[in-house]
């Protein structure tokens, strides 16, 4: 007889979760930086393939800079379905062995002189800043005299990094707006000034598999957990089952 | 509220397979957290395999290097030492390595791959002490008839040059020897069989 | 079975009266309705804590040099550490939502009222211990947003006169967060707090159980006892209730499982980007603010123009809850016996928190520039807008009180006896 009020209660519990969930949906990336606007990287971390190429770019072009101390070899075998041969064969040049993490060559020192400060680990990079700004970043590179490396960066302005890629994608500029009432010229478009060995379309997809490999080193429990979920919440779906027919098998003796 | 209609076959059918599924489920929750105690990446990465030098041990010497966290002894045994080893039987516990721990490819007379080198876990099978390298075929304090071997100091456990335990001594077996195997004549890697070999 | 059970009563007999007192002689209301899981989820998520949170002090390194390693040494070194860890940081969320929930169910059927207030309070004191349980574990791992979360959080207490600068540097062992912070934060958030937690639990519980549980209807089941003494509208809660919340666990844990498996950051909400970056004590984060489940708070201090005043509203906003039983004046519990303007009142209180929510994590200017579009002043509009709540967020209370004291409320009659169940 009171239906009316319980489902007034119900909706009210409704409305509440409901508003929660839109809170969360609403701000799918609340990444600090550049909170929207950024296109979609569009990675697919199951992607062995693009995992694979996207390791070979890392240590082709990164890793003589950048660390994933957080990383071992042998988990990156692992992760990426390589053998021990392949990948100290092909994707270990520093000499470490297989369980060892992945560190750069470098001199943290030398590094410091070099650029000003040293280049960051980037074993958690995408966690930190996600992979559509990674992807972002590292197509927003252009010729910019100004600064010391000669390259600047819509995405990160005034980066120490000169472009590790440029041999791949080619050499960008900048088509500026006019300087407006004495604000400073602000970059409007970037477009390809000398084409590298890669086509636009190539080097999207080499972007896609480094920003997939990435994003897989943030969080390489990602392949792991995605595999055992389903299993899990099968069970938990099951389980729950059982314990509701229990539950009305007693709940007959309730009037 | 009880009920003439209860059917309690039923009741007793839900609760059990219920209950069932839910132990089912905890004993598989309990499986990850047992295995966080095991080994974690960084400390198989410790237990990594070594390769070690060996050339430059001469006749008669010991040398130590670090596998897992644990002593491996390596002897270059000389021809005399090697000679007494099978006349010891009688006095040994477990003269034929029937009970202690060694590869398959070890369990031979001289506990080795190659007769003159001896490689072993330093590690007393009583309580775990280091014992000390007795290598001289002379009497000892402990034993006048000694032919070379290994002492723990710590309770007076006896070995022979391959580190079979004597009688009446509280260590129960002989010494484990690692797997390994040789990379050319003077490196051996400690923790990988020879190819090959299981 | 039956000799063990003898041979076990014989020797401890006070076990066996205390588990007919509280389960299979406890006697509940019948008609439960959704709102009553969350008690029994709250003490399943607090077992998880404890289990997890021991897990992960096996692995952790409570140093400012070690702990961020440490924690990505469980995430990737320790066999199923990922698994330890997320399941301490979703239950860490899920603690609160279930908790506020709760706490939302006592203020929907009235659970404070004569004589259940020293339940509430007792509630309450789990809801403070809790929030510094989690504010402190939140420190642990030692990321960008552990190390600026924990100098603005005590930096607070500067507010304090006469002694506030002495008491921040008091509570950090130091100048800015470091070792002797960690170090101290670490003791109360794997020791001393879970020990207050479990003991707040047990005499919320025993508090409730001396006075018997609530009910959608507000009624009490006490009044009319059948001739063998029991309730008439009561049920045991062994086996009626124990079956019902084995199916609310197996919802709950679906839910949980998801999270954890597919989705364990939940957006940067239960794990946040910036604690990916190691502290940094030269770089703040761009967007600084407490993780989601104390945002409500930290909006009414970001909306009040005065340190000193945004402290006191924020400590207010708390203390104002402990309050309840004795602001509400009406004698009627439950909603559904209500004035109308409670009704509305209570729906605007939810609202409002859930916006205060929003405000503390930093989504409004999205939010306004969708609506006003990118020239708005977003400063002005948040604060107009966030002050709003903040006004109405109190105003809830002192309506409370108005309402009930001057007579203003117009309740229905109250049944007898309860008049549904699940």
């Amino acid at each position: 007889m009171h239906k009316s009020i319980r489902r007034a209660a119900m909706r009210t519990l409704t409305t509440l979760l409901l508003a929660l969930a839109t809170a969360f949906v609403a701000s799918p990336s609340a990444f600090a930086e550049e909170g929207g606007g950024l296109p979609n990287a569009n990675v697919n971390v199951h992607d062995q393939g693009s995992l694979q190429r996207g390791a070979r770019l890392y240590m082709n072009y990164c890793v003589g800079c950048h660390s994933l101390k957080y990383l071992r070899y042998s988990q990156m075998a692992e992760g990426l379905g390589l053998t021990e041969k392949q990948v100290m064969d092909n994707l270990n040049f520093t000499g470490a062995k297989f369980g060892e993490p992945i560190v750069s060559a470098m001199p943290e020192a030398d590094a410091e002189k070099w650029f000003g400060k040293a280049p960051p680990d980037l074993s958690l990079e995408v966690s930190a800043k996600g992979a559509d700004w990674v992807a972002a970043y590292l197509k927003s590179f252009y010729l910019d005299p100004a600064t010391n490396s000669g390259w600047n960066n819509t995405v990160f302005p005034n980066v120490a990094m000169p472009f590790p890629l440029w041999q791949l994608q080619g050499e960008q500029a900048a088509v500026m707006n006019p300087a407006e009432n004495g604000q400073p010229a602000t970059v409007k478009e970037l477009e390809l000034a000398h084409p590298g060995s890669m086509t636009p379309a190539q080097y999207d997809q080499a972007v896609r598999d480094l920003t997939a490999f990435l994003t897989w080193v943030s969080a390489p429990d990602e392949l792991v957990r995605s595999h055992i979920g389903a299993w899990v919440v099968l069970y938990l779906v099951l389980f729950t089952l059982f314990a509701l027919v229990l539950k009305k098998e007693y709940w007959k003796d309730v009037h | 509220m009880a009920d003439e209609s209860i059917n309690k076959g039923r009741r007793r059918f839900l609760t059990a397979s219920t209950a069932v599924i839910g132990g089912a489920g905890l004993v598989i929750t309990a499986i990850p957290f047992v295995e966080t105690w095991l080994p974690s990446a960084r400390a198989e990465s410790a237990g990594a395999p070594v390769t070690v030098a060996i050339g430059k041990i001469e006749p008669g010497q010991m040398v130590r290097y670090g596998w897992r966290s644990q002593p491996v002894f390596v002897v270059n045994r000389t021809p005399e030492q090697l000679e007494w080893l099978p006349k010891q039987d009688p006095r040994l516990r477990d003269p034929d390595s029937k009970e202690s721990e060694q590869p398959k490819y070890c369990q031979n007379a001289t506990r080795s791959i190659k007769p003159e080198w001896m490689v072993l876990i330093g590690i007393c099978t009583h309580l775990g002490c280091v014992p000390d390298y007795k290598g001289e075929v002379k009497p000892e304090s402990f034993d006048p008839n000694w032919k070379g071997g290994f002492y723990c100091p710590c309770h007076h456990s006896r070995y022979d040059i391959a580190a079979r335990v004597y009688q009446g001594v509280p260590a129960p077996l002989n010494m484990v020897v690692p797997p390994y195997h040789f990379v050319d004549d003077s490196h051996i890697q400690i923790g990988v069989d020879p190819k090959g070999a299981a | 079975m039956r000799a063990f059970t003898q041979w076990f009563n014989e020797r401890a007999p006070g076990l066996g009266v205390a588990y007919k007192k509280h389960m299979t002689e406890y006697y509940a209301p019948k008609n439960f309705n959704i709102m009553y899981y969350f008690g029994s989820l709250a003490l399943l998520v607090l077992v998880n804590q404890i289990v997890t949170g021991i897990f992960l002090t096996m692995f952790y390194t409570p140093t400012a040099a070690g702990a961020f390693d440490s924690v990505q040494y469980i995430m990737r070194d320790v066999n199923w550490g990922w698994l330890v860890r997320y399941m301490h940081v979703t239950g860490a969320s899920m603690f609160f939502i279930v908790v506020y929930l709760h706490m939302f169910r006592g203020l929907m059927y009235g659970s404070y009222k004569k004589p259940r207030e020293l339940v509430w309070l007792l509630g309450m004191l789990i809801f403070l211990a809790l929030m510094a349980e989690a504010f402190m574990g939140y420190v642990l791992p030692w990321g960008n947003m552990s190390f600026w979360g924990a100098k603005v959080i005590i930096t607070l207490f500067s507010a304090v006169p006469v002694i506030g600068e002495q008491l921040v540097n008091w509570i950090m062992g130091s100048f800015v967060p470091s070792d002797p912070t960690l170090n101290r934060f670490f003791a109360l958030h794997v020791v001393a707090l879970p020990l207050v937690l479990l003991l707040l639990v047990v005499l919320h519980l025993g508090a409730l159980h001396e006075v018997g549980s609530n009910n959608p209807d507000g009624v009490e089941i006490k009044k009319h006892k059948g001739p063998d003494g029991h309730p008439l509208d009561g049920i045991p809660f062994h086996p009626y209730y124990t079956l019902k919340d084995l199916v609310g666990v197996g919802v709950f844990l679906i839910i949980c499982a998801i999270i954890i498996f597919f989705e364990p950051t939940v957006g940067g909400f239960f794990l946040e980007h910036d604690n990916s970056i190691p502290a940094n004590d030269l770089v703040t984060p761009a967007s600084i603010k407490p993780v989601w489940y104390f945002t409500p708070f930290y909006a009414i201090l970001r909306m009040i123009p005065s340190k000193g005043f945004g402290v006191l509203a924020l400590l207010l906003s708390i203390v104002v809850l402990f309050l309840v039983p004795w602001l509400d004046r009406g004698k009627v519990k439950s909603i559904r016996y209500r004035g109308l303007g409670y009704k509305i009142a209570l729906t605007v209180f939810a609202i409002v928190f859930i916006l205060l929510a929003a405000i503390g994590d930093d989504l409004t200017p999205g939010w306004i520039v969708a609506i006003f579009g990118a020239n708005a002043d977003i400063t002005t509009i948040e604060n107009l807008f966030g002050r709003t709540l903040v006004v109405l967020y109190f105003g809830f209370f002192a309506f409370l009180w108005a309402y009930t004291f001057f007579g203003w409320e117009k309740t229905k009659p109250v049944p007898e006896r309860v008049t549904t169940h699940a």
